[in-house]
């Protein structure tokens, strides 16, 4: 056997149970289709850490919701992602909704939710938010809600877990899994691994990947959610808002970014094609209209970026974490909202079908390190640091990305880190280059030479997020540029 | 940290920053210059089509050659200036941060700064168009820069959604290297850049200028593979049934310009509704000393206004330097210029009542096209200046150039309004006033 344990996908899911099983003497792989992890739902999604009030009773994803919040604390500091308990309030705009909040603060605090409280002083509640509309007449009040970077704690867990020994494949996708003899043989594109444990946390692709091992037992719907987000410095939340469902929204939110950006979404849309990650004119219309419901004042004419996540929802509307018929085959799937939250529960509960239902003895590593360095940011330095660092290294004297003051040590950081990017879009997750208001319009071609430099490829292979995804097709050859036809000569390279 | 102290820090090495730093200079003023870039003279580097100079040199140059002029003089006045220094912060007490790979961090205390930053075009973020996000969308200032500077061309069949200039003149310079382009896709009823490109650019190669469309949806998932372009009504609406597919496998977006003014805000200065900081007659912002000029106070379409601004900013920053620097700032007397019908915005946004006599430059666009309009100025209804125009269009910036005489203006005038009125609704007015 390759491996112990192979880890099909590479989201926040995946790489979480990758970071977990870390600590145990384990061979561990994961196995990602896309030219980079987190690349699937944990790219686009509202990136809150729910108090864990709102599911319903019935269903396993609240228990998750509710102890995987817990556990954030331990977790960001020994992972040093950005990570805010901001608090939550979920805004009642008519009296018949404080009922309904009432309900939400009685059985969240049963459960074990701390510190929800009911404010109706419109004063204090304009306090903690001045932005929210003057129509507000009661909230409820999460304090240990918050807002985190699903991407950065995704590459987080994923640094740490390869500093602990998990290997990752990226532009592997697996298209078959064979049974054989004590294990599993699981078929990419480029080879095949064999292993005595498969885990699938393949997202939307869960069902798919299931049905590959002879699981064939649920389905995955995708459910679509818009957002808009807003340039930064115009428009400031202290806390995530919730709305309450009405006949005129189905519950667009307004956040904060843990970045101070703030943007509105999603909304709620199942469509067919699993892929299909495109906003909509319709969906835009649909989450503006319920944005300005809480916040009036939303800058709508400064919105930098529109985009679109996909919900993974399965046939029962709930997470699946279970061991298969198929012994040694494990299904994490339906990870729909909130699944980010969730995250370090749903890795527990992974260890516990592990050694109960698999039979496993799991010894912890000797050498196991729980810590993943923070990333330098140009951004968190004093003056007089950022001066000596730049004595140190030239580096982080040039500025690339102006927008959002990133230098080119932390864009070759972001390249040679564990894990690290392999392309534009990688450097502008890991580092914020290209994120900000021009969107990369200035600094993408200086970025594309740091990756073609870093990586030794000519630059125009260089992609926005692997194969298929080129800038450039052709070369501008200059054969003679004389007084009077200038242009005229040149000619494409064919 | 290295410090130094300058009479005049001039940020941004375009047209703008360079035309300052000279005039500064010419004045006796000790001016340094920081430029982000690895060279000088900003954004006319990759505009290497010609049409630059017509007014400041009457003669048509290409970007390259009209601001190799201005290096060379500010070459030769020796006028300090560095390069890939980014300035990160403007304090409200004139003092620089910069950074640079071989000093560091740089402190530069300012007697004046002249702020020319330039502007940055807007995204796709920016108006909201729905659909997938694969490669293959660009600005049309990215292509520019990839096909003119870099040597690579960023796909073979393009869509250009919006007519600002650059998106026309990138159609034709992407036609002229073998690739097709398809349209030009405009939501309004008339093109947002200037009409000579519309003829030159469009209309002289047979690409088509599709009016009254946007983008509804782009597809591709990986790269672009096509858009879908619908007609709009009145409002913007997508008017249903009315979707076209086009195949294509690249989008260039050319929907306008912001100044850029992240600086400027950290420096306490306030902005305008048309992105540039607010500013009087003698150009400078509501900070004393700090002075603008260029894209970054208001998006140009000629870069002969450019260095033409550019030149008053200098002076009058030396001026001030001279003047009335280190002196108890007097309160100043100042008049609002406000912006009334069919006018977009106006610059400055204020005039000192002591320079109302002296040549004033206004600078504003209008809201909407129009024909046989009149440019007035008002002292509540009383019109104080007057100028008959025969078509007007955003895209083309106004410039009114006056003087006013003491008299025509009541001592205790607080307010002027800019208007662009149909002549026909004149003699009503002037029956009101
Ligand atoms: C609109 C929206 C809003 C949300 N908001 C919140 C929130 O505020 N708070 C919260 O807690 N949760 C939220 N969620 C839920 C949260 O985003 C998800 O639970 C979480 O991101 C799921 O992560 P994952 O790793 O399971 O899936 P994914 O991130 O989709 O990862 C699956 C990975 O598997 C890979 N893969 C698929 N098939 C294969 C294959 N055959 N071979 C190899 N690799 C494969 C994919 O490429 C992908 O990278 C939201 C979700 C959505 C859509
Ligand atoms: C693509 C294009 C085509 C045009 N075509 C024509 C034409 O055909 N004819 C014509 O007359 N006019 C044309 N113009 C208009 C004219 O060229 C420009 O308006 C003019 O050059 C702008 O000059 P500027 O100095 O304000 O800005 P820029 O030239 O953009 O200069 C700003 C400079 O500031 C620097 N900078 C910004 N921030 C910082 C910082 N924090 N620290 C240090 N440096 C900084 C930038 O690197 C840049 O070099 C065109 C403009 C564009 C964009």
């Amino acid at each position: 056997m390759d491996y112990d344990v192979i880890i099909i996908g590479g989201g926040v899911t995946g790489c979480c149970i990758a970071r977990t099983l870390s600590l145990y003497d384990l061979k561990i792989c994961l196995l990602e289709k896309e030219a980079d992890i987190a690349s699937g739902t944990t790219k686009a999604n509202s990136g809150i850490i729910h108090a864990g009030y709102a599911a319903d009773r019935k269903y396993v994803k609240r228990k998750f919701c509710i102890h995987g919040n817990k556990l954030f604390d331990l977790a960001h500091k020994e992972l040093n992602f950005p990570f805010k308990r901001t608090g939550t309030l979920v805004v009642a705009l008519e009296e018949r909704q404080i009922k309904d909040l009432v309900y939400k603060r009685n059985y969240g605090t049963e459960d074990g939710v701390p510190g929800l409280e009911i404010i109706i002083d419109k004063n204090r509640i304009k306090r903690m938010e001045p932005q929210l509309t003057d129509k507000v007449i009661a909230v409820l009040h999460a304090p240990s809600g918050g807002i985190v970077s699903p991407y950065e704690l995704t590459f987080a867990l994923a640094e740490n877990a390869h500093m602990n020994g998990v290997e990752f494949f990226r532009e592997h996708e697996v298209i078959g899994i064979n049974k054989i003899v004590a294990g599993f043989e699981v078929e990419t594109k480029p080879k095949k691994f064999t292993s005595r444990i498969v885990i699938n946390a393949a997202g939307l692709f869960a069902a798919e990947v299931s049905r590959m091992a002879g699981a064939d037992t649920f389905e995955i719907y995708p459910r679509r959610g818009e957002y808009i987000l807003f340039d930064k410095g115009l428009i400031h939340l202290n806390k995530v808002l919730f709305p309450m469902p009405t006949r005129l929204s189905k519950g667009i939110l307004a956040s904060p970014t843990i970045h101070g950006h703030v943007f509105i979404g999603p909304n709620a849309d199942n469509i067919l094609d699993i892929e299909d990650i495109s906003t909509t004119t319709r969906g835009l219309k649909e989450i503006i209209s319920g944005g300005v419901m809480l916040v009036p004042n939303l800058p709508l004419n400064a919105a930098i970026r529109n985009f679109a996540g996909l919900r993974a929802v399965s046939n029962t509307m709930d997470f699946i974490i279970e061991a298969t018929e198929m012994v040694g085959f494990v299904n994490v799937a339906g990870i729909l909202s909130p699944g980010l939250t969730s995250t370090f529960a749903i890795a527990e509960e992974v260890v516990r079908i592990l050694i109960e239902d698999l039979g496993e003895e799991l010894k912890e590593k000797e050498k196991y390190n729980p810590y993943r360095p923070k990333p330098e940011h140009l951004s968190d330095f004093t003056k007089m640091k950022l001066n000596q660092k730049i004595k140190e290294n030239q580096a982080w004297g040039r500025i690339i990305c102006r927008c959002e003051t990133i230098p080119e040590a932390e864009i070759v950081d972001s390249i040679r880190r564990p894990v690290g990017a392999t392309a534009i879009d990688g450097v502008k997750f890991r580092c914020r280059a290209g994120m900000g208001r021009c969107q990369g319009g200035f600094c993408m071609p200086r970025v594309m030479e740091i990756l073609s430099r870093e990586l030794n490829i000519p630059y125009d292979e260089v992609t926005k997020r692997g194969k298929g995804s080129h800038y450039l097709v052709n070369k501008v050859l200059c054969i003679e540029l004389t007084e009077d036809s200038k242009e005229s000569e040149e000619v494409a390279e064919k | 940290m290295k410090s130094l102290d300058v009479d005049i820090a001039v940020i941004g090495a375009g047209s703008a920053g360079l035309g300052a730093a000279i005039e500064a200079k010419k004045q006796g003023m000790d001016v340094l210059i920081l430029e982000r870039n690895d060279e000088l003279g900003g954004i006319t580097l990759q505009c290497i089509h010609n049409g630059f100079g017509l007014k400041i040199f009457k003669e048509d140059l290409t970007g390259p050659e009209y601001i190799q002029r201005f290096i060379d003089e500010a070459k030769e006045l020796k006028i300090p200036y560095k390069l890939d220094t980014m300035v990160i912060e403007i304090t409200e007490d004139k003092e620089i941060y910069a950074v640079n790979k071989k000093e560091g961090l740089l402190r530069i205390k300012a007697k004046a700064i002249i702020l020319s930053m330039g502007c940055r075009e807007k995204t796709r973020g920016a108006i909201n168009i729905p659909g997938f996000r694969p490669a293959g969308m660009y600005t049309a200032g990215q292509a520019q820069r990839f096909v003119n500077i870099e040597g690579y061309i960023p796909g073979k069949t393009f869509v250009i959604l919006g007519s600002g200039d650059i998106g026309m003149i990138m159609a034709r310079r992407l036609t002229w290297l073998g690739c097709e382009v398809k349209a030009v896709v405009e939501i309004k009823s008339y093109v947002s850049g200037l009409i000579r490109n519309q003829v030159q650019c469009l209309e002289d190669y047979n690409i088509p200028l599709i009016l009254n469309h946007t983008i509804t949806k782009i597809h591709g998932k990986e790269r672009v593979e096509g858009v879908t372009i619908s007609s709009v009504d009145q409002n913007w609406d997508r008017i249903v049934d009315s979707d076209q597919y086009i195949e294509c496998d690249s989008i260039l977006l050319s929907v306008g310009l912001v100044p850029e003014n992240e600086l400027t805000t950290k420096a306490g200065a306030e902005l305008s509704n048309n992105g540039g900081p607010i500013v009087d007659d003698n150009l400078e912002t509501i900070m004393d000393g700090i002075f603008a000029c260029g894209n970054v106070l208001q998006v140009h379409d000629l870069v002969d206004n450019v260095s033409e601004e550019a030149k008053r900013a200098g002076k009058n920053a030396a001026i001030y330097v001279k003047e009335r620097y280190g002196k108890e700032q007097i309160k100043k007397d100042h008049i609002k210029i406000i912006p009334g019908i069919n006018v977009g915005y106006v610059k400055p946004d204020y005039v000192n009542f002591s320079n109302l006599e002296n040549l004033l430059h206004f600078h504003l666009r209008v809201k909407e096209p129009d024909r046989d309009v009149i440019i007035v100025i008002k002292e509540v209804n009383k019109i104080i200046y007057q100028r008959v125009r025969s078509f007007v269009i955003p895209s083309e910036m106004i410039e009114v150039r006056t003087k006013f005489k003491p008299e025509v203006i009541s001592p205790n005038c607080r307010e002027l309004k800019i208007e662009v009125l149909p002549v026909s609704l004149l003699e009503v007015l002037d029956e009101v006033g």
